[in-house]
C-alpha cells in the first residue's frame, strides 16, 4: 500500500512545481550570439523535419495520382461496374474487381476474428500474469515470430498446414458447422485444405505478433497506481484488465488491431499460396477464393496489353482506397469513443 | 628519351586497355521465365569462350515485350509469339529460340507415369468440368485395363501469367470448339472450375497433395519431381509419351515462315510421333539498332546458342531447335536488323 501512496505525493509536488515555474515572469531578452546559433539551428531542425512530414505526404500523393493515371483505361472502359463485377477475363479483356475485393475485405475479417482475441490474451498474460523470468523470453519470441518473412508462413502453409487442415480438421467443420441451418453455406464443399479459411488462418498467424507486441506495450504504460488502486478496492485481475488497463489504453489498442489489418489486407505472397487462386465467387469459406494482392502478385508479370495492366492497377487503387477508409473508419470510432466519455463525466 | 619512352608505352596501354574493354560487350535481355535455366546456362558457357556477358532479367513474358519495345535491353523474350501486325507495329523481329513441352500430371493411387491415356477433347472436358469422376465413361473408354477410381478430380491450373498455360490452352482451343468459345487461349485464363497455383512448384504441389488431382506442368518439372504424367493422343491419333524425341518431332512438323515472324504454336502438331503440347520459347529484337554493337554481341550469342548449345539443352530438359530451322533464323537476321543508317547488323 505504500507503494501507491508514494507516487501520488510525487506527482502532486511535480504538479505544483511546474505550475510555480509557469506563472513566474518572463526574463527580458537578451541572447549572445550562442544563443542565436542554437536558434539558427532550431530553425533548420524544424524546417528539416517539417520537410521530411510533407514527403511522406507527398508520396502518398504522388502515389494516388499515378494510380489513377495509369489505372485510366480501365477506368474509362468498365467505370463504376468494374467494382461490382465477377467476370476477370484476360482472353475477352473482360474484368471485375468484385471477387478481388471480396476475398481481401473476408480473409482480413477472418484474420481480424482469430486474431485480435488471441493478440489480447497474449498481451493481457505478459503484462498482468507471466512470472517474470518468463516476460522476457515469451515477448522476444514473439517479436521474432513479427520479422518472419511472409513467404516463409506461405510455404509452411501449403506444405505443412494445409495437408493437416484438409485431412483432420475440414471433414470436422463440413460435417458439424457444414450442418447448421444457414451459416452451414459458409462451411461446405470438398475439403481441399486451401481456399479463404486456410487464407484468413494464416494471415492471423502472420498479424497476432503485431497486434500483441503493441498491445502489451501500450499495457504496460498503463499506470501502476491505477492498476494498483484498482486492485485495492478489490477488483479482478479481469476487471482490471476490462474496466482500467483497456479503457486506458483503447488508442493504442485500435492502433495496433489496425496496423494488423493493414498488414492482412495487403498481405500478398502468403496468401498466394493458400487462397487458391480462383477468380470465381464462392459463398463457402473452404472454396478456393482471390485477394487483391494476390491476383496483382500473380498476373502482373505476364499481363500484357492497356486495358489488362490498368485494370490490375487499378486493383491497387481499389486496395489503396480500403486501406485508407479503413483506417478512416478506425480515426472515426476513436474520436467518436472519445466524445462519449466527455458527455458521460 | 626515357620519358617520352614511358609516355608512349603508356598510350599503347590505355589503348589497349580501352580496345579490351570495347570488345566485351555486355548483351542485356528480359522476358520469359520459362527459358531462363537455359539461357543462364548458356550465358556461362559463352562468357567463358566469349567474354561477352549476358545479363536476363527473367521478368516474365509481358515485362520482356514492354521492356523491348521501350529499347531499354539489347532483347526481349516472350513464351507466347507476337502476330505479325504486333510485330510491325512496334518495329520488332522475333524468332524461337528453344523449345519446350507441357505435360498434363496426375496424382491417382496405383497409376505408374505414362500409364493414363488422355486425349484432348477429354482433357479440355476435365478442365470445363463436364467430365468430375475420374471413371467418367470418356476416361475408362480410352483406358482399358486401368482400374480408375470413382473419385473426384480435383483441377488444378497456374494462377499467374505463364507461357506454359498459354501453350496449354492453346492447344484446348485447337482440340475442343467448347474451350475455344469459353475460357480461350491466352497466358492466364478464365478458368471455369478448379484450384490454381502460384508457379510451376504450386500446380506440382497442388496436384501431389489433393488426391485424385491433375494439373499441367513443364516437362523438366513433371521429370524432376518423379510425377506421375499422362500420355495424350496426338493428331495422328497415336497415343504418346512426353520426352525430347516426341517434342522435336512437334517442333520438326511445324511451319516456320520467316516473314511471319516466326509465327508458329506447336500445339496440336501432325506427325505420328508429335507431343501434342509443345510450344517455343520467343526472342524479339528491335529492327532499326541504335547500340548496332550490342546487336552484334547479342546476334553472335544466339548463333553460338544455336550451334553449341544443343547438348546443355537437353540436358536441362529443353528441346534445341530443328538445324533446318536454326538456318533459316540466322538467314533473317541479315534482312531485317539493321543500324540506324539501313546497314545490316549481322
Amino acid at each position: 500500500m505504500d507503494a501507491v501512496i508514494i507516487p501520488f505525493h510525487q506527482a502532486a509536488k511535480t504538479d505544483k512545481m511546474t505550475n510555480h515555474d509557469q506563472k513566474s515572469p518572463q526574463q527580458p531578452v537578451n541572447r549572445s550570439p550562442k544563443e542565436r546559433l542554437y536558434q539558427l539551428g532550431d530553425i533548420i531542425f524544424e524546417n528539416v523535419t517539417r520537410f521530411f512530414a510533407f514527403l511522406v505526404l507527398a508520396t502518398l500523393i504522388a502515389i494516388l495520382i499515378s494510380l489513377v493515371i495509369t489505372s485510366m483505361p480501365s477506368l474509362k472502359a468498365f467505370g463504376f461496374g468494374f467494382l461490382f463485377s465477377d467476370d476477370w477475363d484476360p482472353v475477352r479483356e473482360q474484368f471485375g474487381a468484385m471477387i478481388p475485393i471480396y476475398g481481401t475485405l473476408v480473409s482480413s475479417l477472418i484474420a481480424m476474428l482469430i486474431a485480435v482475441p488471441i493478440s489480447f490474451g497474449i498481451a493481457v498474460f505478459l503484462t498482468e500474469m507471466a512470472p517474470n523470468w518468463l516476460k522476457r523470453p515469451l515477448g522476444t519470441a514473439i517479436e521474432l515470430l513479427a520479422a518472419i518473412p511472409s513467404i516463409i508462413y506461405g510455404m509452411w502453409g501449403l506444405f505443412v498446414f494445409t495437408p493437416v487442415f484438409s485431412e483432420y480438421v475440414q471433414p470436422l467443420i463440413i460435417g458439424t458447422l457444414g450442418n447448421i441451418p444457414g451459416i452451414g453455406a459458409l462451411f461446405q464443399g470438398p475439403p481441399m485444405g486451401i481456399g479463404m479459411l486456410t487464407a484468413g488462418i494464416i494471415l492471423a498467424i502472420m498479424v497476432i505478433p503485431f497486434i500483441s507486441a503493441v498491445m502489451r506495450d501500450v499495457f504496460e504504460l498503463v499506470p501502476a497506481v491505477l492498476k494498483e488502486s484498482a486492485y485495492g478496492l478489490g477488483a479482478t485481475t479481469w476487471e482490471v484488465v476490462w474496466k482500467v488497463v483497456l479503457p486506458y489504453t483503447k488508442t493504442g489498442v485500435v492502433g495496433g488491431i489496425m496496423l494488423g489489418l493493414g498488414r492482412a489486407l495487403g498481405e500478398t505472397m502468403a496468401v498466394t499460396f493458400v487462397i487458391g487462386n480462383a477468380q470465381r465467387f464462392s459463398t463457402s469459406l473452404l472454396a478456393p477464393g482471390n485477394s487483391i494482392a494476390s491476383s496483382l502478385a500473380n498476373e502482373f508479370s505476364e499481363a500484357v496489353g492497356d486495358l489488362y495492366t490498368s485494370s490490375l492497377i487499378e486493383l491497387g487503387l481499389i486496395l489503396f482506397l480500403i486501406t485508407t477508409i479503413v483506417l478512416a473508419i478506425a480515426k472515426m470510432m476513436l474520436l467518436r469513443l472519445g466524445r462519449m466519455e466527455g458527455a458521460a463525466s | 628519351m626515357s620519358l617520352s619512352r614511358i609516355a608512349k608505352s603508356l598510350v599503347v596501354a590505355a589503348a589497349v586497355g580501352l580496345s579490351g574493354m570495347a570488345q566485351a560487350i555486355d548483351i542485356t535481355g528480359a522476358g520469359a521465365t520459362f527459358p531462363y535455366p537455359i539461357y543462364a546456362k548458356w550465358a556461362e558457357a559463352y562468357k567463358a569462350s566469349s567474354g561477352n556477358g549476358l545479363n536476363y532479367q527473367s521478368i516474365g513474358s509481358g515485362g520482356g515485350i514492354k521492356q523491348i519495345k521501350a529499347k531499354t535491353v539489347d532483347f526481349g523474350a516472350s513464351d507466347k509469339p507476337l502476330t505479325k501486325e504486333e510485330l510491325d507495329k512496334d518495329n520488332l523481329v522475333q524468332w524461337p529460340m528453344i523449345i519446350g513441352g507441357v505435360v498434363p500430371v496426375v496424382h491417382l493411387e496405383g497409376i505408374k507415369p505414362g500409364a493414363l491415356k488422355l486425349t484432348g477433347a477429354v482433357l479440355a472436358n476435365i478442365y470445363l468440368g463436364k467430365i468430375k469422376k475420374w471413371n467418367d465413361a470418356a476416361i475408362v473408354e480410352i483406358n482399358k485395363g486401368l482400374t480408375l477410381p470413382n473419385q473426384d478430380i480435383v483441377v488444378v491450373a497456374r494462377s499467374d501469367g505463364s507461357g506454359t498455360t498459354f501453350v496449354f490452352t492453346n492447344y484446348l482451343s485447337k482440340v475442343s470448339s467448347d474451350w475455344k468459345a469459353g475460357p480461350g487461349s491466352d497466358t492466364s485464363v478464365k478458368w471455369p472450375v478448379g484450384i490454381n497455383g502460384k508457379g510451376n512448384e504450386g500446380v506440382a504441389s497442388y496436384v501431389t497433395q489433393q488426391a485424385g488431382a491433375i494439373g499441367y506442368v513443364e516437362y523438366a518439372y513433371a521429370l524432376q519431381n518423379k510425377m506421375t504424367y499422362a500420355q495424350m493422343k496426338n493428331k495422328d491419333g497415336q497415343f504418346v509419351g512426353p520426352d525430347d524425341k516426341t517434342f522435336g518431332a512437334a517442333a520438326a512438323n511445324g511451319s516456320w515462315k520467316a516473314e511471319l515472324g516466326f509465327y508458329e504454336i506447336l500445339t496440336d502438331e501432325p506427325g505420328k510421333d508429335s507431343w501434342p503440347i509443345t510450344g517455343a520459347s520467343f526472342i524479339l529484337m528491335q529492327k532499326v539498332q541504335d547500340k548496332p554493337e550490342n546487336a552484334k554481341a547479342a546476334l553472335n550469342f544466339f548463333e553460338w546458342a544455336y550451334k553449341n548449345g544443343s547438348k546443355s539443352a537437353l540436358e536441362l530438359d529443353y528441346i534445341p531447335m530443328p538445324a533446318a530451322v536454326t538456318a533459316l533464323v540466322i538467314n533473317s537476321w541479315k534482312s531485317q536488323i539493321k543500324d540506324a543508317a539501313g546497314k545490316p547488323v549481322y
